[in-house]
């Protein structure tokens, strides 16, 4: 093998390139009320914060808000399909800076893209950014995939 | 105001749960991945369903007014990603309390071990608004 020093360039075994600075196309999710009421069945985090509009008011919420982990878990599917699935993921974070509003009857817009910040023999991380209309609602996101090759 | 003595304290989770084929793929779903198949590894965040309880359980415990909570930030460390069949028990840290402008934020170390070793890391930031 040939150490080359810093690596600026891998492949993976399902021919996906990573190349260092390079942006990988973005995804766009669909977020509403349906969709925040399976999430909270499927991950047990029933917070009326999320389901519940009159009561996410009464704490003095603007309307409903996306489960930050919902956020993240969309996300986690962008980053597992681009790492070639779920068992490549290897470290994945999060801040929930500002919150996802779902108002009702609205279908709104999560695009997330990520941007390749370092390339070693096998392994990439990953900068995420995921913002709903012009707003950023993820802070540091990141993720390190494992890189197997052919 | 949690008690500054249990910072530190680990909670060291009495049972372990068996992971259902059916929990990964009605959580896969919920996040729009209709492909999950029995023999694929669980979503990134799927040890959320696990740590998330057990984090509550402990703060609850501890005098924390879970209706106030807001999450923070999160991140994982997968050493080996989770798969249906695995027996996994569940271990909790409070590793930090500090009060910042009347909010209450702590942070929950919780490992998920799975035949002894640690398996998933997760740390949970919770803000508990005063």
């Amino acid at each position: 093998m040939v150490h080359v020093g810093v690596s600026r360039m891998t492949t993976n075994s399902m021919g996906q390139e990573f190349v260092l600075g390079q942006e990988l196309p973005a995804k766009v999710f669909i977020v509403n009320r349906e969709s925040l009421i399976r999430y909270a069945n499927a991950s047990g985090d029933q917070n009326p914060i999320h389901q519940d509009e009159a009561f996410a008011k009464s704490v003095g919420l603007e309307n409903v808000i996306a489960h930050g982990m919902f956020t993240m878990g969309l996300v986690g599917q962008y980053v597992s399909q681009i790492a070639g699935g779920n068992s490549q993921v290897r470290e994945f974070s999060a801040r929930f800076t500002k919150p996802v509003v779902v108002p009702a009857g609205t279908d709104v817009e999560l695009k997330v893209h990520a941007t390749v910040i370092e390339v070693d023999s096998d392994s990439v991380r990953l900068e995420i950014t995921a913002m709903c209309q012009e707003t950023k609602v993820l802070g540091m996101a990141k993720a390190l995939i494992r890189v197997i090759h052919q | 105001m949690l008690n500054p003595d249990l910072v530190g304290r680990t909670m060291v989770g009495a049972t372990s749960l068996q992971i259902s084929e059916e929990s990964i793929a009605i959580f896969a779903s919920s996040l729009g991945d209709v492909d999950y198949v029995g023999t694929d590894a669980a979503p990134p965040t799927f040890g959320i369903t696990i740590t998330l309880s057990e984090s509550q359980a402990l703060l609850q415990g501890s005098g924390l007014d879970w209706t106030r909570v807001v999450h923070g930030d999160q991140r994982f460390e997968i050493f080996q990603p989770l798969y249906a069949g695995m027996n996994i028990s569940c271990n909790c840290t409070i590793e930090s309390a500090r009060v910042v402008a009347g909010n209450e934020i702590v942070t929950v170390r919780s490992d998920l071990i799975s035949e002894e070793q640690i398996v998933v890391s997760s740390w949970s930031t919770l803000v508990f608004r005063g």
